[in-house]
C-alpha cells in the first residue's frame, strides 16, 4: 500500500539533535582523547622509524601511517582497533535506547516516518565519526608536518585523502552492525556485548580460521584453489577488506592483493610504485565490498525496524 | 448534528493465531471524552496505535479527521496529539528543548515556537521548571509535560493512554483537570485507562473493552441502565417495616427495590426519585432518617456486567 509524504521529512531534524546530542555527550569527550592520545602515541612510534632509515623515501608521509616501533602498532593498526570501537560506541544503544527512555512512541507520533528516525540517527552517528577522525588525520598530518620537516606530495596527499574516505567507510560498516543490534535486542548491554563479540571474531578470528575452513569444504583441491579460496572466506569479515585497501593505498608497491602466478610477474620491475589511479583499482573491489556492507547492514536494520511494534 | 472526528470500522489486529483487537467499532464525536476501558491486555493501546498509523491494520478501517492513518499517517499525526503509557523523554535535555525538538518534527515555524512552547508550558503548570533538565522531572510531571507538547502542537484530538497510570492521587486529580481544561478548548480527547472510577469523573463516553472486543459503549447512565437497569440508585434508610418496599416499587420511574439491610432499600431508577421516594415513605406511616442519590458507577456496572457473565473471565478492575 501506497503511504502518503515523503520519508525524508524530519531527517535533518532527527540528524541535527542527534549530532548534538553526540558532540555533547560522555562519549564524545572519550573519543576525543583517544583521538589525542591515538595520534600522539602513533606518531611518537612512527617519527623514530621514519627519521632513521628512510630519508630518502619518495613516499616519506604515508609511512607515518604504516611504520610502528615495537611495541606500539602503526597508525593504521590503532585505527583498525579505535574505528570499530568508536563506531560501536556511537550505535550499540540507538533505537533500543528510545525504546528504554520510552520515547520511541512520542518521537514516531510525530508527523514523521520512521524511515526519518533511523537514517537521521545513522547520518548523525556517520558524521560524528567523520568529524572524529577528520580531526584525528589533521592532527597526525599537522604533527608530521612539524616533527619532519618535510611537506607532503601532492599524491601522497591524495592517498592519505582517499585513505580517510575509506576508513570513514568502514566506520560506517560497524555503525550499521552495530545499529542493526540495537534494533534487534531490546537490552542496550546485549547489542553492545553482541555487537563487540562479532567484532572480535570478524578481526581476530575469523581471518585465522578462514584457511582451515576452505581445508574443511574443498578438500584435496591443489594449493593455488586453496590459498584463493581461503582468501575469499576471509574477505566476508570488513577487516580483512579494510586491511587489504589500506595496504594498497598507503603502500604505492603493492601490486597485488592475494596470490600472484609468477607468469603474471613478468615484465613487472619489483619495488617501483604505482599511480594513485592503479592503487585504487586493485583495492575497489575491497572498497566497494565494504560500502555495499554497510548498506546491506543499513539494509536489513531498516527492515526490522519498519516490522517492529513502538508499544514498550 | 455531531461530527464525527474518529471513526473505527471492524478494526482488527492480529499477532500470529491471536487476535488482540476483534472488529471494533466505533466513533468519537468532535469535542467529547471518549474513553477505551478496560484491563490490561484487551487492546486498548492496539486499537490507538492503529488510529495513529503507528500498528498495521490488518482488517476493517479507520478515519481520524476525514484521513485513513494506515495510509495518511503524517496529516492524521500532524493534528493528533499522543500520550504514550507511562511517557518518556530525553533526561538530559531541559524541558523547554526536549518540547523544542518535538516542535521542530512538526514543523512549527522558528519564530512561532518559543512562544508556543512558553504558553504550553504555562498551561500544565510548568513554567518555572521548564529550563530544568527532565531527568529531574517526576512522573507527574512527564505526564503533565506530555499535555503541553499536545497544548503545543494544537492538536484536534488528544490520545492519552493510561493518563492516571502510576500517579499519586493529587497528581492525578490534577491531570484530569487538564484534560477537562483541554475539552473545553475545543480538543477531542479519547482516552484508555484500566482505572474506572477516575476515569468515569470525565468521560461522556466509554467503550468497555474485554478480550478485543468492545462488549459495552455508551454514556455511563446508559450503560447503568443497560446492565443494571437504571442509571441511577437511591438508598433510603427508613423506619417502618418491610412493606414499604412495596410502596417504594411503586415510585414511577423506579425498577427494582432491594432490602439491603433491615430498613435499608435501594433503588435502581431511571431518573432522580429521591422526592416521591421520601413522599411514598410519608404516606406509608414510615419515618424517613436518611436518603441518598449514588449515580451508577463504572466499577458497579462493571463488575456486575461481568458477573452475570460467568463464562468471561472476570478481570481485576481496580
Amino acid at each position: 500500500m501506497q503511504r502518503k509524504g515523503t520519508p525524508l521529512r524530519g531527517v535533518g531534524i532527527v540528524t541535527l539533535k542527534e549530532l548534538s546530542d553526540h558532540l555533547s555527550s560522555a562519549r564524545m569527550r572519550v573519543l576525543e582523547w583517544l583521538v589525542v592520545l591515538t595520534a600522539l602515541a602513533a606518531l611518537y612510534g612512527a617519527i623514530q622509524v621514519v627519521r632513521d632509515t628512510t630519508a630518502e623515501d619518495p613516499f616519506l608521509f604515508l609511512r607515518l601511517f604504516t611504520k610502528s616501533q615495537e611495541p606500539l602498532p602503526s597508525f593504521v593498526g590503532f585505527l583498525s582497533f579505535l574505528v570499530p570501537l568508536m563506531a560501536i560506541g556511537l550505535g550499540f544503544d540507538a533505537i533500543n535506547g528510545e525504546h528504554n527512555r520510552r520515547t520511541l512512541s512520542r518521537i514516531l507520533s510525530q508527523p514523521i516516518y520512521r524511515d526519518a528516525l533511523l537514517f537521521g540517527k545513522f547520518l548523525a552517528a556517520l558524521a560524528t565519526l567523520a568529524i572524529s577522525l577528520i580531526a584525528l588525520w589533521l592532527l597526525v598530518i599537522g604533527l608530521g608536518l612539524l616533527l619532519l620537516g618535510v611537506p607532503p606530495g601532492g599524491e601522497e596527499m591524495l592517498r592519505a585523502l582517499v585513505f580517510l574516505v575509506v576508513t570513514i567507510a568502514y566506520a560506517g560498516v560497524w555503525l550499521s552492525l552495530a545499529m542493526l543490534f540495537s534494533i534487534l535486542f531490546r537490552s542496550a548491554a546485549t547489542a553492545a556485548l553482541t555487537t563487540l563479540g562479532l567484532w572480535l571474531f570478524l578481526t581476530a578470528i575469523w581471518p585465522a580460521l578462514a584457511s582451515g575452513a576452505i581445508r574443511l569444504l574443498m578438500p584435496g583441491a591443489d594449493q593455488a584453489t586453496m590459498l584463493i579460496g581461503g582468501q575469499m572466506l576471509a574477505r566476508l569479515s570488513p577487516a580483512t577488506l579494510y586491511g587489504e585497501t589500506v595496504l594498497a593505498l598507503l603502500d604505492p608497491t603493492t601490486r597485488a592483493l592475494g596470490p600472484v602466478y609468477l607468469s603474471q610477474l613478468q615484465g613487472a620491475i619489483m619495488g617501483a610504485p604505482l599511480p594513485l589511479g592503479e592503487s585504487v583499482l586493485i583495492a575497489w573491489p575491497q572498497i566497494v565490498g565494504l560500502i555495499a556492507a554497510t548498506i546491506l547492514l543499513f539494509v536489513a536494520g531498516y527492515v526490522v525496524f519498519q516490522r517492529q511494534e513502538v508499544r514498550a | 448534528m455531531t461530527d464525527i472526528i474518529i471513526a473505527a470500522d471492524r478494526l482488527t489486529k492480529r499477532y500470529g493465531p491471536a487476535t488482540v483487537v476483534d472488529h471494533i467499532s466505533f466513533d468519537v464525536s468532535r469535542g467529547e471524552i471518549f474513553g477505551l476501558l478496560g484491563p490490561n491486555g484487551a487492546g486498548k493501546t492496539t486499537t490507538i496505535l492503529m488510529l495513529l498509523g503507528l500498528s498495521e491494520i490488518d482488517e476493517g478501517q479507520a478515519r481520524v479527521l476525514g484521513h485513513d492513518p494506515a495510509r495518511d499517517p503524517l496529516t492524521v499525526k500532524r493534528h493528533v496529539g499522543y500520550l504514550p503509557d507511562s511517557v518518556g523523554f530525553y533526561d538530559n535535555l531541559t524541558a523547554a528543548d526536549n518540547l523544542h525538538y518535538t516542535a521542530r518534527l512538526i514543523g512549527i515555524p522558528a519564530p512561532e515556537r518559543d512562544p508556543r512552547i512558553k504558553a504550553a508550558l504555562a498551561r500544565v503548570g510548568l513554567s518555572e521548571v521548564g529550563d530544568k533538565k527532565v531527568g529531574a522531572y517526576s512522573r507527574g510531571m512527564r505526564q503533565r509535560l506530555g499535555l503541553a507538547e499536545i497544548v503545543m502542537k494544537d492538536a484536534k484530538i488528544a490520545i492519552l493512554d493510561e493518563p492516571t497510570n502510576g500517579l499519586d492521587p493529587q497528581a492525578s486529580l490534577e491531570l484530569l483537570d487538564l484534560i477537562r481544561s483541554l475539552k473545553s478548548s475545543g480538543v477531542t480527547v479519547l482516552l484508555s485507562s484500566h482505572l474506572l472510577d477516575r476515569v468515569q469523573s470525565v468521560c461522556d463516553r466509554v467503550a468497555l473493552f474485554q478480550n478485543g472486543k468492545i462488549v459495552l459503549l455508551g454514556t455511563i447512565g446508559e450503560l447503568g441502565r443497560q446492565v443494571l437497569g437504571g442509571g441511577f440508585a437511591v438508598e433510603v434508610e427508613c423506619s417502618g417495616g418491610h412493606a414499604l418496599s412495596k410502596q417504594l416499587a411503586t415510585v414511577p420511574g423506579v425498577r427494582s427495590v432491594a432490602e439491603s439491610a433491615d430498613g435499608v432499600f435501594r433503588l435502581l431508577c431511571d431518573r432522580d426519585v429521591r422526592s416521591d421516594a421520601a413522599a411514598a415513605v410519608v404516606k406509608a406511616g414510615g419515618q424517613l432518617t436518611r436518603l441518598e442519590l449514588e449515580r451508577a458507577s463504572l466499577e458497579q456496572i462493571y463488575t456486575s456486567y461481568f458477573k452475570d457473565r460467568p463464562e468471561q473471565q472476570v478481570p481485576h478492575a481496580a
